[in-house]
């Protein structure tokens, strides 16, 4: 057959021709700008107009960061070094760099004890932030805060030393009475705690009955809602008064007889062990062993935190205190118990009703009044106080959201099970719960980062007041603002976008499990 | 015969308090009520305490006493010899004021951005994106101090708009005039007759919805498409026009004008109110902008095609099938960014706009020392504009609610 072909047919080709290549317009990067900017008339003028802002822009912006001088005395300096052409003056962030991060009071040598701190911080926070790291990480986690408190304040070390291992002991306390030591045992220890517990409690409600009367008396009877009010107040002075010596007796009793499961009574125990140990053994032990092995930085008051480093110690410290308070706020206010509801509900919609700035009035003007006469609480603790329970109300929203999205099925599974209220919640319901919640979550978390800025509203030299005071305010560079606020927001920026980056992926990490 | 013998009714023991379910939970609400009378003593006690000790009461006598300070800006007639009642009453406005500016051009700026994430055209997707992440990863006190800077330093000086050859020139045909004192817009004055005009306009907008349920009822009825953009259009301009005109232009416009060191004439925007209100839209943009692109992902592309499959052209599938639908989705979240607004405008305080804060938690507060008097009204203040916003919200968004069987 192939010859007669061989003979008709002068060529056959036995190879493939290659594809020809695509019009010019249908590949490559024609096609595709041609498919993503100019794909119909309207698109076209879109990134006529998207092209001449970004044009705009960088004509405006390229110049001023060319031009830039970074090495001035004063803002007069900058601009005859400038002389006339358009240019930032960076300088001032060299000249008011350690402002900028760490305030204006902070002593310069102990720099590296912030920056340690810092460092220090991202390994204590990695294992909580990735599930892939080993779990004995967290042990180190859970040393941070007294290390870091340590580095930040200075003192002695032995101060949060001897805090942790008072914090130890009482676990073990807690552990001793409810576990390890005889029924007989535990029986003559719930008799011991159950009576001081008793008298104390009918001591401090005979007080709290003193008070009320006290309170009744200052608030007088004239007009109607004065009189109502006194009213109140010896109706309330009169139950309390009435209730010292049985609520004493019941609690009392109810620690007593929790002698067999030995529940409620090393609860109590332990409670009792932390209060004593913080009045009567902490200072003691430390200030001894400082005797004899004197480790100490130089200690800084408080009040001279500023700067960046003011938001990130706000940030964190608020951030990590508010998301417990805001789990028992979520569980408050889903409780079936109409009283513990009613103040859950009245407490975060009180907060989320009002702005933050108002909060930090309250903690400015406000909290001293409410806190006894002799206790002097620094500006920086009653403003971690407020800004703790400001965003406790907003986490405890979104857990809220976490509970509920949970189906029946769970709590009915684990009341089945046998299982009591705080062994389902803690082994079944708040870890779903919170996996769900974790993007909330970190939402909360960096809006709060970002509203820790508005502590300069109440003269607290965080990074804003920093810039609004000191530095806007001095004679070398009065009126600088684009390259300082600039500063300002891109330090902000590094910080929020990392996290908001860090949730999406957490979000993908978790959502794999339902596809 | 076995008879059912009664139920064993228990004695009441009092270890039942406890370990009874049907007990406990009462136990414990007694018990935190009694905690709570107790933290309201301490507390109460202290306060009481340390007002004595500084010599001060608890009373809202202030509110009537004589302010004595002056507010930049007046929604209601208001000098420094009224009381400090109606200082917070100016201050209260003038959040609303900024509130509303801020919430509506946030709604307008949200959904544009919203929509442009998701245009088809790369460029313009990724400057959007930008925009998002840049404004919502900054703190909104640096947005308002930035705007504030810039329309204090950046912004013409009133004298630059004098001489022949001035540096600055008015906008818009020389009616805006944007300095760092503000922006000066012309004033409308409502002559004689000015009234009939606003009748006739709202004449026409009346006018326009009777038009469409017309147009409707004919479409539903009779099966006619009635066109109703254009003559809505018409409606809306013509009659006002005519009727300006017939009067003689009662309604006229007042035009800023530079008088001495100042201009003069015409209705003023504070700088601090220009700040306060771009950088609060600004922001919370870039929030709603995610809402919307959220909303409108969450309208399944099934629904797009069916509507396509069903002949509706790619406006119609728009405003029929994917809009009504992403906005039962961007809603709730819209109420919340609303309130973030109203919340925010607080700030005002940090560029000197007298709002309530301003006012009654700022110069009030400071010049009577009534602190926690001073505090207390502003909180209850936002309270209410925070509650009423959402209430009103809520029965919006009820009414947009798929109506479920």
């Amino acid at each position: 057959m192939s010859d007669t072909h061989a003979q008709s047919v002068a060529f056959v080709r036995e190879t493939e021709i290659p594809p020809s290549p695509p019009p010019v317009a249908q590949a490559g990067a024609v096609k595709w700008v041609r498919e993503n900017l100019f794909s119909g008339v309207f698109n076209t003028v879109l990134t006529l107009i998207a092209l001449y802002v970004v044009a705009r822009l960088a004509i405006a912006v390229f110049p001023w960061f060319y031009n830039g001088v970074w090495e001035a005395e004063s803002i007069r300096d900058c601009r005859d070094q400038l002389d006339g052409a358009t240019g930032a003056c960076f300088a001032v962030l060299v000249d008011r760099w350690d402002h900028l991060l760490f305030g204006f009071k902070y002593p310069q040598d102990g720099y590296w004890r912030i920056l340690l701190a810092f460092v220090l911080l991202m390994a204590a926070a990695a294992p909580a932030l990735f599930q892939k790291l080993p779990r004995k990480m967290l042990l180190f986690t859970a040393l941070y805060p007294f290390l870091a408190y340590w580095l930040i304040w200075g003192g002695s070390l032995w101060m949060p030393v001897t805090l942790l291992a008072l914090v130890i002991a009482t676990g073990l306390v807690f552990q001793l009475v409810a576990r390890q030591i005889s029924v007989d045992m535990r029986k003559i220890v719930s008799g011991v705690i159950g009576v001081i517990c008793g008298v104390g409690l009918t001591y401090l409600l005979f007080i709290g009955a003193q008070e009320l009367v006290f309170i009744a008396g200052s608030v007088g009877t004239e007009g109607i809602v004065s009189s109502v009010a006194y009213g109140l107040f010896w109706l309330m002075a009169i139950f309390t008064f009435a209730l010292c010596v049985p609520m004493g007796i019941f609690v009392g009793y109810a620690i007593f007889n929790s002698y067999e499961d030995g529940g409620l009574v090393s609860v109590v125990t332990a409670l009792l062990f932390i209060y004593v140990a913080l009045t009567y053994l902490l200072g003691p032990i430390w200030m001894a062993l400082n005797g004899v092995f004197p480790i100490e930085l130089q200690e800084v008051a408080s009040r001279d935190m500023g700067g960046f480093m003011l938001n990130m110690i706000l940030g964190t410290v608020c951030v990590s205190l508010s998301i417990p308070l805001g789990i028992l706020l979520a569980l408050g206010r889903q409780s079936s118990m109409p009283l513990i509801k009613g103040v859950c509900v009245v407490f975060i919609e009180f907060i989320r009703g009002v702005p933050l700035i108002t909060l930090l009035f309250v903690a400015n003007v406000m909290l001293a009044y409410f806190l006894p006469p002799e206790s002097n609480f620094d500006l920086i603790l009653r403003v971690i106080i407020m800004i703790t329970m400001f965003s406790a109300a907003y986490i405890a929203e979104v857990i809220r959201g976490g509970l509920a999205a949970l189906p029946k099925g769970q709590y009915e599974a684990a009341d089945s099970l046998g299982l009591d209220y705080t062994q389902a919640t803690r082994l079944i319901i708040l870890p779903q719960a919170l996996k769900i919640s974790i993007p909330g979550i970190v939402n909360v978390a960096v809006g709060l980062f970002k509203d820790t800025t508005l502590v300069s509203i109440i003269s607290m030299f965080d990074l804003v007041g920093m810039i609004r005071g000191p530095i806007q305010n001095s004679t070398e560079w009065i009126s600088v603002y684009w390259e300082v606020y600039g500063f300002g927001a891109l330090l902000f920026f590094v910080v929020c976008y990392s996290i908001s980056q860090y949730s999406q992926w957490l979000e993908r990490q978790l959502n794999t499990s339902h596809r | 015969m076995t008879t059912l013998a009664d139920p064993h009714t228990e004695s009441f023991r009092p270890s039942m308090l406890l370990n009874d379910t049907r007990y406990r939970s009462l136990t414990f609400q007694f018990i935190a009520l009694v905690a709570i009378i107790a933290a309201m003593a301490f507390i109460g006690g202290n306060l009481v305490r340390n007002l004595t000790e500084a010599g001060l009461n608890i009373s809202y006598d202030f509110l009537g006493a004589q302010a004595g300070y002056d507010i930049n800006q007046r929604p209601i007639s208001y000098d420094s010899q009224d009381t400090h009642g109606r200082a917070a009453m100016v201050g209260l406005l003038n959040t609303l004021i900024v509130a509303f500016l801020a919430c509506v051009t946030a709604t307008i700026i949200g959904v544009l951005a919203g929509v442009l994430r998701l245009s088809p055209n790369w460029l313009v997707r990724k400057i959007m994106s930008f925009y998002v992440e840049i404004f919502r990863n900054v703190p909104v006190l640096i947005w308002i101090l930035i705007i504030f800077s810039i329309m204090i330093n950046a912004a013409p000086a009133p004298r630059d708009f004098r001489g022949d050859d001035p540096s600055a020139s008015m906008w818009l045909f020389d009616t805006i005039a944007v300095t760092n004192r503000g922006v000066y817009l012309p004033k409308p004055v409502w002559g004689s007759g000015s009234l009939l005009v606003v009748g006739v306009f709202i004449a026409s907008i009346i006018g326009i919805f009777m038009y469409r349920r017309y147009a409707r009822k004919q479409l539903y009825d009779h099966g006619r498409l009635v066109p109703t953009f254009w003559p809505s259009v018409a409606l809306f301009f013509v009659p006002v026009i005519l009727a300006q005109l017939v009067m003689g232009s009662p309604i006229s416009l007042e035009y800023p004008e530079l008088k001495g060191f100042n201009f003069r004439g015409g209705v003023t925007i504070l700088g601090s109110l220009i700040a306060l209100w771009f950088a609060l839209a600004i922001y919370t943009g870039a929030f709603i902008a995610e809402n919307v692109r959220a909303g409108i992902l969450a309208v399944s592309a099934g629904q797009t095609e069916a509507a396509a499959a069903l002949g509706l052209r790619p406006g119609r599938i728009m405003n029929l099938v994917v809009l009504p639908q992403a906005l039962r989705v961007i809603i709730p979240p819209l109420i919340s960014q609303y309130l973030n607004i109203t919340k925010n405008s607080s700030l005002a305080i940090a560029v000197g706009y007298m709002d309530l804060t301003g006012t009654l938690g700022g110069i009030t507060l400071l010049q009577t020392g009534r602190a926690i008097e001073s505090v207390l009204l502003l909180m209850l203040f936002y309270l209410i504009i925070s509650l009423s916003i959402s209430f009103i919200m809520n029965i919006y968004n009820n009414t947009m609610k798929l109506q479920e069987r």
